[in-house]
């Protein structure tokens, strides 16, 4: 093959795509948010995230979310290899819009709930967990 | 169908118009996250149940989406009002393409 210019810059912008990747991986996360809230402003406050601060078992860790007036509530666990948890949606006959379950954790990390309130602004809550066990198989 | 699958769904027999009850589900589900790999070293593919629904008289009252991190035998607690004497609907969906559902009367004293 000739060496060109265009081939030469092909081959640099295959490499800066080929290393790009795994920082896009790390922020799967950031991703997940600007998806679900359009690239909209979060405030802090009005949503309650509830988890321990040490969990001794990563595979069963209890938490509970509430955000009155919230229509949408979405839960991540930014350190998990996939940080998606799960998405509460409250219907009509829903009275506090709070919900708790019990969660995987793959590692020490920070857990992130993003509530969708009903007239369209977003808020958002943390929560450190200290994991002692790994919840994600080997 | 997934082995072993059973849904157990808490809810009180009565309660006033209006009210607010708690309700409490759980269901037996291994909900294998597709990140744990089996003795020879092979990925075991995901199988969880993805969604899970609440309706009341078919008004609804929660509707979850469940990803790879929730835990074994996923326990939901919500709250719900009760306008009136009826029936709560509860439906999980396996990856499989399975549905459980469970039903529960509550009357209205």
């Amino acid at each position: 093959m000739e060496l060109t210019r265009r081939s030469v810059l092909q081959l640099g912008a295959g490499i800066l795509v080929v290393a790009s990747v795994p920082l896009k991986a790390f922020a799967a996360g950031e991703d997940l948010i600007e998806s679900f809230t359009g690239g909209a402003d979060i405030a802090e406050g009005g949503v309650t995230l509830t988890a321990p601060e040490i969990a001794e078992n990563g595979n069963t860790v209890p938490i509970e979310v509430d955000a009155p007036g919230a229509s949408e509530i979405l839960v991540m666990a930014m350190g998990n290899p996939t940080p998606n948890v799960a998405t509460f949606k409250f219907g009509a006959l829903s009275a506090s819009h709070s919900a708790s379950t019990r969660i995987r954790l793959a590692g020490t990390q920070e857990v992130v709930a993003i509530a969708k309130m009903q007239d369209g602004s977003f808020a958002r809550a943390s929560a450190t967990v200290k994991v002692t066990i790994g919840g994600c198989g080997g | 169908m997934a082995d072993g699958v059973k849904p157990r769904v808490k809810v009180p027999k009565t309660a006033a118009a209006g009210d607010t009850i708690t309700i409490k589900t759980l269901i037996s589900h291994k909900m294998e996250s597709g990140q744990r790999k089996d003795g020879d070293g092979n990925v075991i593919p995901r199988s969880i149940i993805n969604r899970f629904t609440c309706d009341f008289n078919g008004q609804n009252v929660i509707d979850i989406t469940l990803e790879a991190a929730i835990s074994t035998n996923p326990y939901f607690e919500f709250q719900a009002i009760v306008p009136e004497a009826g029936e709560f609907k509860f439906t999980w969906y396996d990856d499989d393409g399975s549905v459980y559902e469970e039903t529960k009367e509550i009357s209205v004293s």
